[in-house]
């Protein structure tokens, strides 16, 4: 059934996306919206997080107007069932981004012995750096051999018992007083997720702000551990982003030629899909098919991972992935994990797009399956683009429609040390921007989409509040993608920006909104924000910084949250996380919080009021440093 | 039936999972705020309309009952229930109620309740406000349902079971050879 205009622009506020909406209900397809409005209205237990369903004598709920059952069959109450749920969240999350990480360490320890050819290490500099944190000498040593050692000791982060993961030498030494004093100090990656599993376990923790705490520890476990791990060795073996040009929207699937679009989170498969699009024999394959080339573009975060650091253009974010196939464009989509419709296999089938899944641990329906791993990827890469092309041949003309807005330019690539490069050589010049008043201070806007929220406009709208005032934002994942294609990361943004922030985007050539990468990535600004407190001696609770999840969904974003605030990073959340039911939870997480840990969480769906939250605080920060 | 009647809420018992949807609904509905998150900090608490009780084997919502000839209006003395020949609905009016309780005893059914704070005693109202009650809407496998789909849901079925048996029962040849349909 077509949808009304008004139906289409309360969905998303982009052009591309309220186009293929249209041409998706002319198709019928039947989207995550269409799922979500009949969803409605959701169980308000499970929205409160009263239901609890972690053992075999419920499913319980707590009645949150206090006349039905306030405890569950064994007896736990409101505050213990949020704090549980709560509590599982933060592990699933966790777990997600630091098995993606253990992925990319394997790959690393094979690639050291030789095992997966194709791949190199790009950056030994790298290699050698984090090598050093982890106490190993590089002297004398090939990179092979390195990248051995360091694949060593980083699986050791993950399961032994430590008294810390390696990578808290990173963290300012007063945060790092503030976990020891209240024992939430990660010991392994793998340990504290472990652990929150069994403490949610019916009979053993059952002190709701004991929960709490180790649900920071948890996230930090991902945030200081397994995604930070991810990160550096994505870096290791596919390079440092650097400021790269690039295109964003569905405009960038070219109707003459193959296009490949890359969906998912790990770099593993699509690094090697982009050697293979390079490939001279199967470009001349794709032009005898009449293809004048081999487009790649991404989606979602392994998007992000290749954009960053190849500069691939960006077909679109989470909620623009069904859509995509909407244009009967997309000969080959490859997925791998987290994130990915299980709907988008069975959309496929109503155009001639081969649907691919590439993990071992994670298949989808109507996909074909084809398993990558470090010692075969690169021939199963170029295997899976020669599919592609010639599939290009099997379009269907009738179901085809090129997007008809032009691709919005942007500039990404902004890893720490493409900043700190940027600002020639050392944080100092941003330090001084931000004591002068010319920055006000920095947010990370990260996170996903949510159909619960107008697609694109959580983001776009608190973005754009918060440059006006002269606040640097720097964003990864889907948000990231947002502020692209709302044109926020070309350098001619800055005219947006308040005069303080125009002026030193002018001077260093830079957007405003800095793409920092993947949601993986949300540890590059940790590290940023702690290489700030580090040079200023100080913590990084102390420094004018936010963070905002305006359209989040994914119970990764729950732990980057947690990790977020445990660092001392105040951070407003935009769609509610599921603890209201349990008032003393909201009060500890919202307020009490900020007494332990400098700082603490907020919710505001609505993102004008979000942004002055967020200057509220930051101009708070700034009097207290007597700026 | 004419447009101006409001139709009832019927229960297909068969249906109910007992999730209590829509007793959390029927809060939210009747709540200052009309948030769920708010809601739940209110004071006085809002109070549902409608019970999810465990009957026998099955759960089973009930809410009251607009009877015609109710038993409630007919005991309230001061005219405070009242049927409503226009909506079709027994409706409540605090300002002439006394708090004596009797519609809580004589109700058959056992929905109509004390109330708390300004509200001699709380009945479903029908969610005047909206088009579908608030747990008409909540019921997530639609155990409840307005009184035209529950009649529409039942005839159907009964249809089918008449049909289904006619067809298991034998052929159209059986029915002419023993003189039923066909053979005057």
């Amino acid at each position: 059934m077509l949808l009304k205009k008004a139906e289409i622009q309360a969905r998303t506020i982009t052009e591309d996306g309220q186009i293929f909406l249209q041409k998706a209900a002319q198709d019928g397809l039947e989207t995550v919206w269409d799922r979500y409005e009949v969803q409605k209205p959701q169980c308000g237990f499970c929205e409160l997080g009263l239901s609890c369903r972690n053992c075999s004598m419920g499913p319980c709920r707590i009645d949150p107007f206090g006349e039905g059952p306030q405890r569950g069959i064994c007896g736990a109450d409101a505050d213990i069932i949020v704090a549980r749920n709560l509590g599982r969240m933060i592990a699933a999350g966790s777990a997600s981004h630091s098995d993606h990480g253990r992925d990319l360490v394997e790959v690393l320890r094979k690639v050291g012995e030789g095992y997966a050819p194709g791949y190199t290490i790009r950056s030994v500099e790298k290699l050698q750096k984090v090598a050093a944190e982890f106490g190993i000498a590089s002297d004398g040593k090939t990179p092979s051999a390195l990248a051995v050692e360091l694949a060593y000791a980083m699986e050791e982060e993950f399961g032994t018992r430590k008294k810390a993961l390696t990578f808290l030498a990173r963290v300012p030494e007063k945060r790092r007083a503030i976990w020891n004093k209240l024992g939430i100090t990660p010991r392994g990656i793998d340990r504290e997720t472990s652990e929150m599993m069994h403490r949610t376990h019916m009979g053993v923790d059952n002190d709701w702000q004991s929960l709490l705490l180790h649900g920071l520890r948890n996230a930090l476990s991902d945030g200081w551990g397994g995604s930070l791990i991810a990160t550096e060795i994505s870096d290791i073996l596919f390079g440092i982003p650097q400021p790269v040009t690039s295109e964003v929207n569905l405009g960038v699937l070219k109707e003459d030629q193959v296009n490949i679009v890359l969906h998912g989170h790990n770099p593993i498969v699509s690094e090697m899909i982009y050697e293979a699009a390079q490939d001279s024999e199967l470009l001349a394959l794709a032009s005898q098919k009449g293809a004048k080339g081999i487009n790649l573009a991404g989606l979602c975060c392994t998007g992000n991972e290749l954009l960053m650091r190849r500069g691939i253009p960006m077909a679109g974010n989470h909620l623009m992935t069904e859509l995509a196939l909407s244009t009967g464009l997309v000969d080959m989509m490859l997925v791998d994990y987290q994130c990915i419709m299980p709907s988008l296999g069975e959309i496929a089938t109503c155009y001639h797009t081969l649907m691919i899944s590439t993990s071992d641990k994670a298949k989808y329906p109507h996909m074909a399956h084809h398993e990558f791993h470090p010692e075969t990827a690169q021939a199963k890469a170029r295997e899976l683009v020669r599919l592609a092309v010639e599939n290009y041949a099997r379009r269907i003309p009738a179901k085809i429609q090129p997007a008809p807005n032009a691709p919005t330019r942007m500039l990404a690539g902004f890893s720490v040390e493409a900043i700190v490069a940027a600002l020639g050589g050392s944080v100092t010049p941003l330090i001084e921007a931000i004591k002068s008043g010319d920055i006000q201070g920095a947010v990370g806007v990260v996170g996903c989409n949510n159909p619960k929220i107008q697609h694109d406009s959580g983001h776009v709208t608190l973005t754009r509040r918060l440059i006006q005032n002269d606040i640097l934002v720097v964003d990864t994942g889907c948000a990231a993608v947002a502020h692209a294609k709302a044109g926020l990361k070309v350098p001619e943004a800055a005219t947006q920006a308040g005069p303080g922030l125009q002026r030193v985007c002018k001077a260093l050539g830079i957007p405003p909104v800095l793409h920092m990468g993947s949601c993986v990535d949300n540890v590059r600004i940790l590290n940023l924000a702690a290489t700030l407190a580090n040079t200023l001696g100080t913590d990084i609770s102390d420094l004018p910084l936010a963070a905002a999840a305006p359209e989040w969904y994914s119970e990764k974003a729950v732990s980057i949250a947690c990790y977020a605030v445990a660092s001392g990073v105040f951070t407003v959340l935009g769609t509610p996380p599921p603890i209201f039911g349990s008032p003393k939870i909201v009060k500890l997480l919202t307020e009490d919080i900020e007494g332990l840990l400098g700082a603490s969480f907020a919710v505001e769906p609505d993102p004008e009021k979000a942004a002055e939250r967020i200057v509220n605080h930051i101009r708070q920060k700034r009097k207290a440093l007597g700026l | 039936m004419p447009e101006s009647i409001r139709e009832r809420v019927m229960v297909r018992f068969e249906r109910c999972v007992g999730c209590h949807s829509c007793e959390l609904a029927c809060r939210v509905a009747h709540s200052r705020s009309g948030s769920l998150a708010v809601a739940i900090l209110e004071e006085p608490k809002p109070k549902r309309r409608i019970f999810v009780e465990q009957a026998a084997e099955s759960p089973a919502p009930f809410l009251c009952r607009h009877c015609e000839d109710a038993p409630c209006v007919r005991c309230c003395p001061t005219g405070a229930l009242r049927f409503d020949e226009a909506s079709g609905l027994v409706v409540y009016g605090v300002d002439r109620c006394i708090g004596c309780h009797a519609c809580v005893m004589a109700c058959p059914f056992g929905v109509i309740q004390p109330g708390a704070g300004d509200l001699f005693v709380v009945k479903c109202d029908r969610c005047p406000d909206r088009d579908l009650p608030a747990c008409v809407e909540a019921c997530p496998t639609k155990a409840l349902v307005l009184e035209r789909d529950f009649l529409l849901d039942r005839r159907r079925r009964t249809v089918r079971r008449f049909v289904e048996a006619a067809r298991t029962a034998g052929t159209e040849a059986d029915f002419v050879a023993t003189g039923s349909i066909g053979n005057p």
